[in-house]
């Protein structure tokens, strides 16, 4: 029978949820990596078996894990992130000048069709590329260095790349998008890119229509239209049909358009997900209830769903990468708090329950869908 | 042979119990020890000092024989007690948990 594994980062380790098909009894195993901030797991697309994990910490710094037996077991491998050639500076919150440096990993996105290749979104924004397994990494400097870098400025939560897309129709394209410098995309590979945010508008910078400084929160694509993205931003949700060249607003009747993760039905390309939050200084659902929003048309027309879900007393935040949707014939969809709960539906959404409660608070959920 | 002690974050990632024990040949620093160290346990290389400029990460502290050496040159000789085992050297992390 097929079943599901969600892999689950938290401030303090990392916790393995799994199940079979009806998604309705769990086996929970963890912590892994007790103690240390497990910012992003996740499994190859070419073998399950296959788990990379970012594990840091304050005293320690970096340090990637790999499975290869589906999260019983993980072993240590490469964690030097060097820049290529000289780092040079990025401006800093005051507008200064302050030097390119490593600090954590925020996002691994494994290779569509090699189990050995993987990309590391980092903080300073970075993308790096490890061929053999994680073992050794080497940055695409095309990204930071294609003219704009110099003048990226780091989000409340440091200067991150914190999404990567591999587009799975073209596969030289790729996108990244990085807090606060906005969504590029390469379509050699990684080699070259550009800023692709045409749009755009964000009240928080001089020019609201700026080439780059946009804070993008989340971006999300269906792989069957890899055109059409989904874009959370700091305020706004986007959409382009024209793979980032032109963007328009979406965000129709939401409560607010502040939020951070966004995700996209595992078979219907039009109806994707978001989790609205007050304000950028008030991370908390508005009301004290917590709804995630479906729309049904790729936008402008959202419904709240709520069966499940607190609808009183809370006030928990969604990071961008804690929600995943698994591909099974009834779409699963995921998400966890800085409360620690882990969220499932095993209905698109219509009915929630917990899968776990007491969690540290959560950093990233995805999931996948085994045989 | 050389006694070395962990913080516990670190014993996990490398898998050892209790003190670890170094063989170091030539003159016993505090680069001498933790290139042993690194040398036996390759994951802990990057999470004590920096791989590209080998500084001390900010939030690890270095002592021995009650004496904090964390701001120490890296090559001044290790205390006598520490280069004939009868004192351990510590690694520790700094009092910044959370």
């Amino acid at each position: 029978m097929s079943g599901v594994r969600v892999l689950v980062g938290t401030r303090k380790g990392a916790f393995v949820l799994t199940a079979d098909g009806k998604r309705d009894q769990w086996k929970v195993s963890g912590p892994h990596f007790s103690g240390w901030e497990i910012y992003h797991l996740k499994g190859s697309p070419a073998d399950p078996d296959r788990i990379y994990a970012s594990q840091c910490s304050g005293w320690s710094g970096q340090v990637i894990q790999r499975s290869d037996d589906g999260g019983a077991t993980f072993q240590p491998v490469g964690n030097q992130f060097s820049y290529d050639g000289t780092p040079g500076t990025h401006q800093w919150y005051d507008g200064t000048p302050h030097p390119w440096e490593f600090e954590r990993v925020w996002h691994l996105e494994p290779s569509l069709d090699d189990p050995d290749t993987v990309y590391a979104g980092v903080e300073d924004a970075g993308l790096f590329k490890s061929a053999d397994g994680g073992k050794s990494w080497q940055e695409l400097p095309g990204l930071r260095g294609h003219g704009s870098g110099s003048s990226w400025q780091p989000g409340a939560g440091g200067m991150c790349l914190h999404t990567i897309i591999l587009d799975p129709a073209t596969p030289s394209r790729m996108y990244a998008a990085i807090s606060a410098a906005g969504a590029f995309r390469s379509d050699d590979e990684g080699k070259t890119w550009r800023p692709v945010n045409r749009g755009l508008h964000s009240e928080g910078i001089p020019d609201e229509d700026a080439e780059v400084g946009h804070c993008v929160h989340r971006i999300a694509m269906h792989p069957s239209r890899p055109e059409v993205l989904y874009m959370q931003k700091h305020w706004d949700v986007m959409r382009t049909d024209d793979a980032g060249e032109n963007w328009r607003e979406i965000s129709g009747n939401l409560p607010t358009d502040f939020g951070f993760p966004i995700d996209v039905h595992a078979h219907e390309p039009e109806t994707i997900y978001v989790v609205p939050i007050t304000s950028d200084s008030e991370h908390f659902p508005p009301d004290g209830r917590l709804r995630v929003y479906r729309s049904r048309t790729g936008g402008d027309e959202w419904e709240p769903l709520t069966s499940g879900l607190p609808q009183q007393n809370c006030y928990v935040n969604v990071y961008r990468d804690a929600m995943a949707v698994d591909s099974l014939d009834d779409c699963g969809i995921y998400f966890g708090t800085t409360g620690g709960q882990v969220y499932a539906s095993a209905d698109a959404g219509d009915n929630w329950a917990p899968i776990v409660r007491d969690l540290p608070a959560v950093l990233s959920v995805e999931v996948q869908t085994l045989p | 042979m050389i006694r070395v002690i962990l913080p516990a974050h670190l014993r996990r990632l490398a898998s050892v119990d209790g003190e670890v024990r170094l063989e170091v040949t030539g003159p016993v620093s505090q680069r001498s020890v933790l290139d042993a160290l690194e040398g036996r346990y390759p994951m802990l290389r990057g999470t004590i000092r920096d791989q590209d400029s080998q500084k001390r990460r900010a939030f690890i502290r270095f002592f021995a024989c009650e004496e904090d050496l964390s701001h120490e040159a890296p090559d001044t000789p290790l205390p006598e007690a520490v280069a004939s085992g009868t004192e351990p050297y510590l690694i520790v992390g700094a009092m910044a948990g959370g």
